[in-house]
């Protein structure tokens, strides 16, 4: 049972809440100087696309990140069993590794349940040579928190799908439906402790990424 | 360590007592300063972006209330709940009230300084609701029951024996141990168990866009996502100033801000967050807190472009050698001496006069604030008000302090060229205070240092 008390400051919060909208935009329409217009964002790209995917293996480099150029899936196979260890929970939302690690699509656990894995396997629409930042959102990952909560992660990309800067990125996003999206630029980090760089903050300890041909 | 003394120069006199300490601050932030030189430099096209990002904010200020709106609107159509709050109280009931109705007692938050800014931590507590932070940093300070001392690195002045002390005690680490490795994954393990077991997650918001209603938030450790995605309900905290209106203008600001920040080309997690998981709640709280109010003051309105980067404290002279606990407020150096006063000018009277009017910050900054012109307007209006410095406040000790600190202008190479070309040292008025007792150099055939020194005596 809510008390008397605790009714009435909900309906004053309540009351608050709809004159502030009001009084906030009132507020800011009385005070915001005349308009200045939107630049055009004209930033041309005067390189390749050779010469990016040039430039991202050189950014991927210093972001401690580990590069495999590979012509298909099954090179893609061949590494992670080299690499495999044996009981570490690996899991994939990329059809084609299904039979090297678990293929999830659609589980409906909890996401919760993904806080033992080691390793897990993704795909990303494209990366940015500039930044080294890959482009995954929800539909590629199944669970949000997947490339987040995993212990390490390895993303696959296409070669073609390199783009040089974030204005190009962009380009792309544009008109794309998505209801999480995230930029990932290698393994998560801090320097909190006397500016040292400590890989695996809170996210993975360590990011690989598969450049498919 | 942290003092509650209320003015700059006292705290920064206190701060000094520690020389050895001070120069290693010092110089921690330079090289940080160094870095974003260095990153800045390698874009051919850095300063047309900081023209675009200035105007881009320029066009946000000028349409806000329309932009508000549409966002609003967009966020609402994408299922996320929008809450307004007039002030830094009424966000915190929404934000203790969302926690109420569904229950939560516990909640995760990663970096956020406007709940800094509104308390909400000591509000919540008070309440009685536990809140970590998750940010390392942040969780280092916290534990230490301290503020931030800098809104990008929040423990910039702690020394990693000190960390290592403060993690034996409250996490059980080795006694005397301090490998900042060791001392992270400790911190890991410990806020992983926190992150499982929380079903509420509060972020802030770097950018919110107007066009499709999603908002980005940028980290490199990834806890705003293990926080997020975790939970049950997402709360977001924004000042209404970050929205921007379209979502290629992220192309833009997503280049500068890490850059301009910490030299990297990005932060390692830009997180767009547009409509909730299935189950998950999404609530978005839009904060004034004086912020409409300080948008009517044409000399000051542009200080709201800010996107937090942190670069104008990395590079100030007196930031570095004063550290952020003695501008106290959420938000320290240069920026932090600007907005203050807004919200509250007689509290803040001896922040516009913590600084050298080198100009540094100005340079440096990614949106290209007037921060020096308008900490000098500010002495201005100070002055009018009768909050300037007297022979006896604090405004005037302040200057004494950086004046009797050669150091502040020990500036290297080709960086004091140029910054002394900038600097208004000739301003010679009555709102110059020292202007009175010192001769002003004639830029920039000597040093200001060299000058200093020739002419102490
Ligand atoms: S004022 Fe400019 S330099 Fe300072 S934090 Fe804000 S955006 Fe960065």
């Amino acid at each position: 049972m809510v008390s008397g008390d605790l009714k009435l400051r909900i309906k004053n919060l309540k009351r608050y809440e709809v004159s502030s909208r009001d009084n906030i935009l009132k507020e800011v329409l009385k005070n915001q100087p005349v308009d200045r217009a939107l630049p055009v964002i004209d930033i041309p790209v005067t390189t390749t696309p050779l010469e990016w995917i040039e430039a991202l293996k050189v950014r991927l480099d210093l972001l401690h990140v580990t590069v495999h150029e590979v012509t298909d899936y099954a090179a893609i196979k061949t590494i992670l069993q080299q690499e495999a260890i044996p009981q570490e929970r690996t899991v994939t939302t990329i059809a084609e590794l299904g039979d090297v690690s678990v293929y999830i699509e659609n589980v409906k656990e909890d996401a919760h349940s993904l806080e033992d894995v080691d390793l897990a396997i993704i795909p990303a629409h494209f990366g940015v040579a500039e930044n080294g930042a890959m482009w995954v959102t929800e539909s590629l990952i199944q669970y949000r928190v997947l490339p987040f909560i995993t212990q390490q992660l390895a993303i696959v990309v296409n070669k073609k799908d390199i783009v040089y800067n974030m204005h190009q990125a962009y380009e792309r996003i544009a008109g794309t439906q998505y209801d999480f999206g995230v930029f990932i630029a290698g393994p998560s980090k801090t320097a909190d402790i006397e500016q040292s760089l400590v890989l695996g903050a809170h996210g993975p300890k360590g990011l690989t990424i598969f450049l498919l041909d | 360590m942290h003092s509650t003394i209320t003015n700059h120069a006292d705290a920064a006199i206190n701060f000094n007592l520690d020389e050895p300490r001070v120069d290693w601050h010092d110089k921690t932030l330079w090289f940080i300063r160094e870095k974003r030189d260095l990153a800045s430099h390698a874009i051919p096209e850095w300063e047309q972006l900081r023209e675009y990002a200035s105007q881009i904010k320029n066009n946000v200020l000028s349409n806000l209330s329309q932009y508000l709106q549409d966002f609003e609107e967009k966020a609402k159509a994408n299922g996320v709940i929008v809450h307004w709050a007039a002030d830094a109280a009424e966000h915190n009931q929404i934000v203790h009230s969302i926690l109420k109705k569904h229950q939560i007692d516990r909640m995760v938050k990663s970096k956020s300084m406007l709940t800094e800014e509104c308390g909400l931590n000591e509000y919540l507590e008070h309440n009685g609701v536990e809140v970590i932070d998750t940010d390392l940093g942040e969780r280092i300070v916290q534990l230490a029951q301290e503020p931030p001392s800098h809104i990008v690195l929040p423990c910039i002045h702690w020394k990693k024996e000190e960390i290592g002390e403060l993690f034996h005690k409250h996490l059980g680490t080795k006694k005397g141990a301090s490998d900042p490795k060791y001392l992270t994954a400790a911190a890991r393990e410990h806020l992983r168990e926190t992150f499982l077991t929380r079903r509420a997650a509060l972020t802030g918001v770097n950018f919110a866009i107007a066009e499709t209603g999603e908002f980005v938030v940028s980290t490199n450790e990834g806890n705003a996502d293990m926080g997020a995605h975790l939970a049950d309900v997402h709360i977001a905290c924004m000042g209404i100033e970050k929205i921007i209106p379209k979502q290629a203008h992220l192309g833009v600001f997503l280049r500068l801000l890490a850059r301009s920040a910490t030299g990297q080309p990005i932060t390692t997690y830009s997180s767009h967050f547009k409509k909730p998981q299935p189950h998950q709640e999404v609530h978005i709280v839009l904060v004034d807190n004086g912020r409409s109010v300080h948008l009517g003051k044409e000399d000051f309105r542009n200080s709201l472009k800010c996107i937090r980067c942190a670069a104008c404290m990395n590079t100030c002279p007196v930031y570095r050698r004063s550290g952020g606990h003695s501008y106290h407020n959420a938000v320290a150096g240069p920026i932090g001496s600007i907005l203050t006063p807004n919200f509250d000018m007689r509290a803040n009277k001896d922040l516009p006069f913590a600084s050298t009017l080198c100009g540094s910050c100005s340079n440096v900054c990614p949106v290209k604030i007037d921060i020096h012109d308008q900490l000098y307007k500010w002495r201005q209006v100070l002055m009018k008000e009768g909050l300037g410095p007297t022979t006896k406040n604090a405004s005037m000790k302040m200057m004494g302090w950086v004046l009797s600190k050669p150091a502040l202008y020990d500036i290297s190479g080709k960086a004091a060229r140029m910054v002394l070309k900038y600097t208004p040292f000739v301003v010679s008025n009555k709102l110059n205070p020292w202007y009175k007792q010192r001769e002003m150099p004639a830029p920039p055939k000597e040093s200001f240092k060299e000058w200093y020194k020739k002419n102490r005596g």
